[in-house]
């Protein structure tokens, strides 16, 4: 297994909104979609995933309704509600204007800092 | 989804939470089988990857949020824990409080429809009574004849209305029964804005006189004596002998506040001809109004004085019914609140005190309650405890404490009110629709919870608050100080002060000077309380040391009454059957005397009637008094002295040229101050074809509306020489021996004249002088109780703030035992030190008790509202009591063992 890194304070959630943006998900499959996707970087403990889940929910971020999977078991689909989505939305923004920002910061050359 | 949804849900979500981790558990097991592991191995690599399944979920749980209430659920479960491990603190502060809650629940309850809530009519700020102002400005009842003319001359009301007490007895074919109505004039119901629910109202055109007899029952009446039939409408039932027509029936909710016991209502039927000589003329009506929509009491006021000084010659007006002092207009809620309402305000200020009283030991109880549980609270924060779950903890035991007595204060505010109902004069308006009144429940819960929270928390406050690092090097200074000079006189080098400053944890002093302040302020308030019901207690001790102006003793009374007029042809039938119903209880063993009045003092009826006097200067002089119809046995019966003259004696009862008439010595004062006034001429009922009556004798005043009104002008004579035949008549008896126990009897020998006559109203005179003063004894009997619960208070309070500060001080007392002092020493300091805080609650409780007894005025008879008797009996016995229960703590202090204590250290 690749070493996984830490994800920043913060990132999961974004993560996890992406993910379900998609269309409606259950737990078990966002984390092996994180981690599929990532390439095995981003890898979420059950310990940070559900509760990071419940919480989403409890702000009205996320929804969940028991519906059936495709081999017939009932599992608990997240889907994006309409306060969710803005959300993702605000915070893929701002997410990428940090990203850009720390990226021309650390592309400084050594003498340009003068 | 609401915390409270959640809450309640809370098992589900556990369901569900729990079946979402074993579908991500199940679903990675299978991947793993997917991808080739052996079943077994891919469940058990799957739970290694899910960690700890409870921490997860427990991690979820906060997530959700619902974790505060958990914790919350905790909480009460330890408060419930802790609250019973102290059952003496949770009895005496629940009880505490339960009592102060429920006390005042039962109080407010009680006034509330009395004096705040609107009355049940619609629009009811728009009915008005109105009375015919006496000679000094006095309510007296209105005269058919003065209401003649308002209603042809008034345009300020809708409608106006007269009505009078009536009993009529129903026979026929079930037993006989007689009842409480009103007879009124036709517009009486649509005064007050009320329809019949079944067939209809009065109708104006059957009020004259020998019109139809028609009658409209009450609800329950109609229930309960004819089955709820709903075809009684049309219907004709026998009353007093007479055949009357149903035509109404009142709706269930129908409220009749001028008449509560009323349940049956004929007309009045006067002769609209106003003969001068009738009881047309009497002043014995009583008038409400409907004021015309938008018209205000003083608009309305103002006409009916413009139309009473205004007389015209088609309304002639006899002198004794002139208007000459106006009319009297009053909303119909002041009215009914008039006699009360001084009482009912006194109440209301009693259990506020009572209340205040509460909330002040319970918040000392709270405190030394805190000063006991420091160590506990400081231990807690030691190993960690936040500030705010030791708030949250200490808030769940005072609610638990505030549900507690809540509980118990519904059992008191109940019973209070079924008390007060039972207590009640018979003049509270109202009284049926009294009933616990949950807003003010509320209200009271309320406020004693919050201070039961704000108390509360001051242990947890001290466990987070300065350390004591403090004491223990002041401790330490001490101790070297009693090292180096071990003698009395270090006592007196440490200076006044140091010990309780320095002694112990520094915040002590602050909390020691707020539970004396408590102490000052139950002295305070309690000597409020005590002061006000000593006033009261020393006014109806003077109240009943008033002379009402006969002898009550032995004298058993009640009311006779002709209910089958068509058996009395005329007068001389009434004369005939009344004289022989008081031969007949003359006869009964046991009876001294006998006689019949039309009215009886004390009985809550009066009636006055005009007339005017030879020497008048004014032939329009109106003067109205009490009207006695009497048989001459009456006077030696009620034990009224003669003054001057002679008594009514037999021979006046025969027709004769000049009536013989007795007047009392007010009346005689008042009309004859310098002259002899036997042989005066004077005229009743006003009719100048009539001779002069003769003034006889004067006999001695008596009390007739009440005790502590002054004395107003009566006239006597016989009843077979009065206009009319009066019907009912008093009877009263002076018996040998005690007067209750010959009622059965003088009621068969009467009834063995004619059983169909009903005999009601039977009660001793000495019942009815303590019912004359029903309303003060009422306000003093809840004044005393309170006072009782205010001095049981304070004085747990005083020994409670005490022995604590003695726990509190244990060390000091010790200290100051191992520099010499002696036990005499020590008790001096602590009962000092008690009676220095009783002392200042007294001096702040006198100025409040002379406040507040201005308020008691107008309850208060016969003696000063600064009676300096009672204060001093209170101050004295406030004193006392708080030197008892100081004394425990300060002989507990006095044993305190200096080695023990000083070692304990």
């Amino acid at each position: 297994m690749t070493p996984k890194s830490d994800l920043p304070q913060g990132t999961l959630d974004l993560l996890i909104l992406k993910v379900v943006a998609l269309g409606p998900v259950h737990g078990y499959a966002i984390q092996q979609r994180l981690q599929q996707v990532s390439h095995d970087v981003v890898q979420v403990q059950q310990g940070s995933l559900y509760p990071a889940l419940h919480r989403l929910e409890n702000r009205g971020l996320l929804a969940a309704d028991w519906e059936e999977t495709e081999t017939g078991r009932e599992a608990k689909f997240y889907r994006l509600t309409r306060k969710g989505k803005a959300q993702l939305e605000a915070e893929t923004a701002s997410w990428e204007r940090l990203a850009t920002a720390v990226g021309l910061i650390l592309k400084l050359s050594e003498g340009g800092a003068k | 989804m609401s915390w409270l949804h959640r809450l309640l849900r809370r098992d589900k979500m556990e369901q569900h939470l729990d079946k979402e981790l074993r579908f991500h558990l199940d679903q990675h097991a299978s991947d793993l089988i997917a991808r080739g592991h052996d079943p077994a191995e891919a469940r058990r690599l799957a739970r290694i990857t899910i960690g700890g399944p409870e921490q997860v979920k427990e991690q979820c749980r906060d997530a959700r949020g619902t974790r505060w209430l958990e914790d919350l659920w905790q909480d009460f479960h330890y408060a419930a824990r802790t609250l019973r491990q102290r059952p003496g603190f949770t009895a005496v502060s629940v009880l505490t409080l339960a009592l102060g809650i429920g006390a005042s629940t039962a109080i407010f309850s009680a006034v509330n429809p009395i004096l705040f809530q609107p009355l049940p009519y619609p629009q009811a700020s728009r009915i008005q009574m109105i009375w015919y102002a006496g000679k000094d400005g006095a309510r007296a009842g209105q005269a058919f004849g003065n209401f003649r003319e308002l209603v042809a001359r008034s345009r300020s009301f809708d409608a106006l209305a007269v009505m009078k007490p009536w009993q009529p007895t129903l026979t026929g074919a079930a037993e006989p029964e007689r009842f409480e109505g009103q007879r009124v004039s036709a517009n009486y119901f649509h005064a007050l804005g009320v329809t019949p629910a079944l067939g209809r109202d009065f109708d104006a055109a059957d009020d004259r006189l020998s019109g139809p007899d028609v009658v409209v029952l009450s609800d329950s009446l109609w229930r309960r004596r004819f089955g709820g039939d709903p075809s009684i409408v049309g219907r004709q039932i026998t009353l007093n002998d007479r055949l009357f027509t149903v035509v109404g029936v009142m709706p269930r909710g129908f409220e009749n506040v001028l008449a509560p016991a009323a349940e049956i209502w004929a007309l009045l039927q006067y002769d609209q001809s106003l003969p001068v000589q009738s009881a047309a003329w009497g002043h014995h009506l009583r008038m409400v109004g409907r004021l015309q929509a938008g018209m205000g009491t003083d608009q309305a006021r103002q006409e009916l004085d413009r139309i009473a000084r205004t007389p015209l010659p088609e309304f002639p007006r006899p002198p004794w019914s002139s208007m000459k002092q106006g009319l009297i207009v009053d909303s119909l809620r002041d009215d009914l609140t008039r006699a009360v309402k001084p009482a009912l305000l006194a109440v209301i200020g009693a259990v506020i005190l009572v209340l205040a009283i509460a909330c002040v030991n319970v918040t000392n109880l709270l405190l030394a309650r805190g000063a006991q549980r420091r160590g506990e609270f400081a231990m807690r924060a030691a190993l960690g405890a936040g500030r705010m779950r030791m708030i949250r903890q200490l808030l769940a035991e005072s609610l638990l404490l505030a549900l507690l007595s809540g509980a118990v204060a519904m059992f008191v505010a109940q019973s209070g009110v079924q008390a007060l109902v039972a207590l009640s004069p018979a003049e509270l308006p109202r009284a049926k629709a009294i009933g616990v009144d949950s807003s003010v429940f509320a209200f009271a819960l309320g406020i004693t919870t919050l201070i039961g929270l704000l108390v509360g928390l001051i242990p947890a406050l001290y466990a987070s608050g300065p350390t004591r690092q403090g004491g223990f090097v002041a401790h330490a200074l001490v101790r070297a100080v009693s090292a180096i000079v071990p003698t009395r006189r270090a006592r007196i080098l440490l200076p006044p002060g140091f010990l309780t400053a320095q002694g112990g944890n520094r915040v002590i002093g602050g909390h020691q000077l707020a539970r004396r302040a408590l102490v000052v302020a139950e002295v305070a308030l309690a000597l409020v309380l005590l002061v006000s019901a000593g006033l009261l207690l020393r006014s109806l001790d003077r109240l009943f040391a008033i002379a009402p102006g006969f002898d009550a003793a032995h004298v058993l009374t009640m009311q006779v009454q002709v209910s089958t007029p068509r058996r009395f042809p005329d007068d001389d039938a009434y004369h005939r059957y009344f004289a022989q119903a008081l031969e007949a209880a003359r006869q009964v063993p046991g009876v001294a005397s006998a006689a019949f009045t039309s009215q009886l003092p004390l009985s809550g009826d009066f009636e006055t009637f005009g007339g005017n006097f030879e020497n008048d200067n004014d032939p329009g002089d109106n003067h109205a008094a009490f009207r006695y119809a009497v048989t001459p046995d009456y006077f030696q019966t009620m034990s009224i002295p003669l003054r001057r003259g002679r008594l009514l004696d037999s021979r006046d009862m025969l027709p004769g040229p000049a009536r013989p008439v007795l007047i009392n010595e007010a009346f005689a004062r008042q009309k004859f101050p310098r002259q002899d006034p036997i042989g005066q001429r004077l005229r009743f009922g006003g009719s100048d074809n009539r001779p002069w009556d003769v003034i006889v004798g004067v006999v001695g005043d008596v009390k007739q509306a009440s005790l502590a009104v002054t004395q107003s002008n009566a006239f006597y004579v016989t009843t077979a020489q009065w206009l009319w035949a009066d019907n009912p008549l008093w009877l009263v008896v002076r018996t040998r021996g005690d007067a209750a126990s010959l009622a059965p009897a003088i009621r068969s020998a009467i009834w063995s004249i004619d059983k169909d006559q009903p005999i009601v109203r039977v009660n001793t005179m000495e019942n009815l002088l303590t019912a004359s003063a029903a309303e003060r004894r009422f306000a003093m009997i809840i004044f005393e109780a309170f006072a009782l619960v205010a001095l049981l208070l304070a004085a747990t309070g005083i020994y409670g703030v005490l022995s604590g500060s003695v726990t509190e001080r244990t060390r000091e007392i010790g200290l100051r035992a191992a520099l010499g002092a002696t036990r005499g020493d020590i008790v001096g300091l602590v009962i000092r030190q008690a009676m220095t805080l009783t002392g200042l609650g007294i001096t702040i409780g006198l100025a409040g008790a002379v406040a507040a007894s201005g308020a008691l005025v107008t309850l208060l008879f016969g003696v000063s509202r600064l009676d300096p008797l009672t204060y001093l009996g209170v101050v004295a016995l406030l004193a006392g009591v708080s030197a008892i229960a100081c004394w425990v703590p300060a002989w507990r202090a006095a044993r305190v063992d200096p080695s023990i204590t000083l070692r304990a250290e």
